[in-house]
């Protein structure tokens, strides 16, 4: 949905379209583009096929798109509804925008609803809503950084998405959960060599990378926490930050795989 | 208030400020902060604000103008309000005051501000199609934004003002609201929109719009939308005025731009997208901040360490080459990133990772005035 061209990297592709693509045997992706999407409107709804061709309609749209809020909201989550409605796929996965924005848009045909309740837009919003507020079929899934705003701004999410639409929250996952590099008895063991050495020595500093290190993964596991903690969890899903030896964007989706193979096993 | 100054602090308890540092909260009076999303935008820009109230004699405001509220965690603060909060900053020369924007207020006090009489505005806050817009559609939050910077910039209470934009493109949206709020009071759809229903259904020219927006919308929605933009366009002449003068004000030349990354390839994707674009809005791109780096001070000699200590038969030292190793590895890529930015004809300013969370000001002020050219 947010449309900077990071999907289609991760899938080893140069750029997505709003046409989908089928990146790997059963797996189709998507840029979503909402003046394509209402083109589509136009010609499944209101059997106008010329219309979006005419140049007039082009500038209409580029002035409601961008000066009425509303518009763009609609257009991205009645596309997304409509792939859901029609069986064309099995599932149908979201990369959503920034959470700023996120319950804007998950919840369009909520505000639409209240504002028009006539007309065939007042008729789809209906269905929209259905399929959004039905658990069985849509849910909400939260990644986040164990850092504390990404961990404050998830828990406001789920707080704001609440009071906004009846959307099912399915849970919250942490990506990038920095590597246990440095155990606590190899960090004590080193800080006392470094301070028998004395500053400016090379363990000294070892002695400072191992600090640091540990800082981090210890910062970050207390996000975990207060994470598991808010959402009554036993303890969250983690995706462990890849290896500095892990650099293009396919090798990052494969790190990504593995880890979620491993917590399924985990579950199995 | 005495009156501001470029000159920056030099005390001694102060440490220095890098001279692009100096020259940037110096001599500029907006710094717009942009970036991709989950980088450290915000607390960027929080923290150059508590370091330009620190060092200089300037009123600063940290204006934030993104819908979620990560300026009030970066501050340790339980909320920000659509108010003006003012934050204490020790051995201040300077002073500093944090506000963020609550888009329905800020949509309410506009109305009540620029409707022509007291009828037309309690009709508009009255009407349905605005209440839903002003409190449900993200993308009204960029047009409130116009009025705040107005605001912020014109009404002499600031010497320096730090706006912090919604991630990635979001930012662009928010800097093209002026000229699309000019454009949408110039707009034919307006005129057609509000002019008498007789006229509108005996134009030619409107004629089919009119047929296709009563099949999706239907005549009563319409009905209300004409009611909303005919009562709406009552306060044209203010909004189109503030708007152009907002647009200007971006381009300033006291305006500075600084785009926020972090070293990963996809976020340097991003930041290269909007170091083109605000080129080619012509605006002034002062630098791309590199955040969260790993201190220097870690990363040199981390390989020479690592190949030392793997070397070594002792098992302490053999697995803290693994720490070490990854340093390298991070510190590498780091460098990379930071020629790839060079590659862009612009400065570059660092920020180093200081491990663990910065939520407080005197944690801002260090990591401000840590930022450094490189």
């Amino acid at each position: 949905m947010d449309d900077k061209g990071s999907l289609a990297a991760y899938l080893g592709r140069a750029a997505l379209t709003y046409e989908p693509t089928e990146v790997q045997p059963g797996v189709f992706a998507m840029a979503m583009n909402t003046e394509d999407s209402l083109r589509e409107y136009i010609r499944l709804f209101l059997r106008v096929p010329i219309i979006g061709s005419l140049t007039p309609l082009a500038r209409i749209f580029d002035f409601v798109a961008n000066a009425a809020p509303a518009v763009k909201e609609i257009l991205a989550v009645g596309k997304l509804c409509y792939e859901v409605r029609e069986r064309n796929y099995d599932i149908v996965i979201v990369d959503s925008e920034a959470s700023g924005h996120f319950v804007a848009q998950v919840s369009a045909p909520d505000a639409l609803a209240t504002l028009v309740r006539i007309g065939i837009v007042a008729d789809q919003t209906k269905w929209m809503s259905d399929l959004l507020h039905d658990p069985a079929t849509s849910t909400v899934l939260a990644v986040v950084t164990p850092e504390e705003m990404p961990v404050v701004e998830t828990i406001e999410l789920r707080d704001r998405l609440s009071q906004a639409t009846p959307i099912d929250f399915a849970g919250v996952v942490v990506n990038r959960m920095p590597n246990d590099i440095v155990t606590p008895a190899s960090l004590h063991e080193v800080r006392q060599r470094a301070a028998a050495a004395g500053p400016g020595a090379t363990i000294a500093t070892t002695g400072a990378v191992a600090a640091w290190l540990a800082d981090r993964r210890a910062s970050a596991e207390s996000h975990a926490r207060r994470l598991a903690e808010t959402f009554e969890l036993a303890n969250v899903e983690t995706i462990t930050e890849a290896s500095a030896l892990v650099e293009t964007p396919a090798q990052v989706t494969d790190h990504v795989v593995a880890e979620l193979q491993r917590i399924l096993q985990e579950h199995s | 208030m005495s009156q501001p100054t470029s000159a920056p602090n030099t005390a001694t308890s102060a440490p220095p400020l890098d001279a692009q540092v100096v020259r940037l909260l110096g001599e500029s009076k907006m710094i717009i902060v942009c970036g991709p999303g989950g980088v450290g935008k915000t607390t960027s820009a929080a923290a150059l604000g508590v370091a330009a109230a620190r060092h200089f004699d300037k009123r600063v405001l940290v204006l934030t103008v993104d819908p979620a509220k990560r300026l009030a965690t970066a501050l340790g603060l339980a909320a920000l309000g659509n108010v003006e909060v003012p934050v204490q900053v020790a051995l201040a020369r300077g002073s500093l005051t944090m506000a963020m924007i609550d888009t329905k207020s800020s949509w309410d006090d506009m109305i009540r501000r620029h409707a022509p009489n007291e009828t037309i505005r309690d009709r508009v806050l009255a009407n349905d199609l605005y209440k839903t817009l002003t409190s449900r559609f993200v993308h009204s939050h960029d047009y409130v934004v116009t009025e705040r910077l107005f605001d912020a910039r014109e009404s002499g209470k600031f010497d320096l003002v730090i706006v912090d934009t919604p991630p990635s493109r979001s930012a662009l949206s928010v800097l093209d609201a002026p000229r699309r709020m000019q454009q949408f009071f110039g707009s034919r759809l307006l005129k057609l929109l509000t002019a008498p229903t007789q006229s509108r259904l005996l134009s030619l020219a409107s004629r089919p719009f009119f047929i296709v927006a009563d099949r999706i919308l239907g005549a009563a929605f319409l009905s209300d939308i004409a009611e909303f933009f005919t009562l709406f366009r009552t306060m044209e002449a203010p909004i189109v005025a503030r708007a152009s003068r907002v647009g200007s004000l971006l381009s300033d030349t006291a305006t500075s731009y600084v785009v926020v990354t972090s070293a990963e390839p996809i976020a340097l994707n991003e930041a290269g997208y909007l170091v083109s674009e605000l080129r080619q809005r012509r605006h002034r791109l002062e630098a791309v901040l590199a955040n969260r780096l790993v201190p220097a001070a870690l990363a040199n000699g981390a390989t020479a360490r690592a190949e030392h200590l793997a070397a070594s038969t002792e098992p302490l030292l053999a697995s803290l080459a693994n720490a070490e190793r990854e340093i390298a590895t991070v510190a590498a890529r780091e460098q990379q990133a930071l020629r790839r930015i060079r590659e862009w004809g612009v400065d570059v300013l660092v920020s180093e990772s200081r491990g663990g969370d910065i939520t407080d000001i005197d944690s801002l002020l260090a990591l401000g005035e840590a930022v450094h050219r490189r």
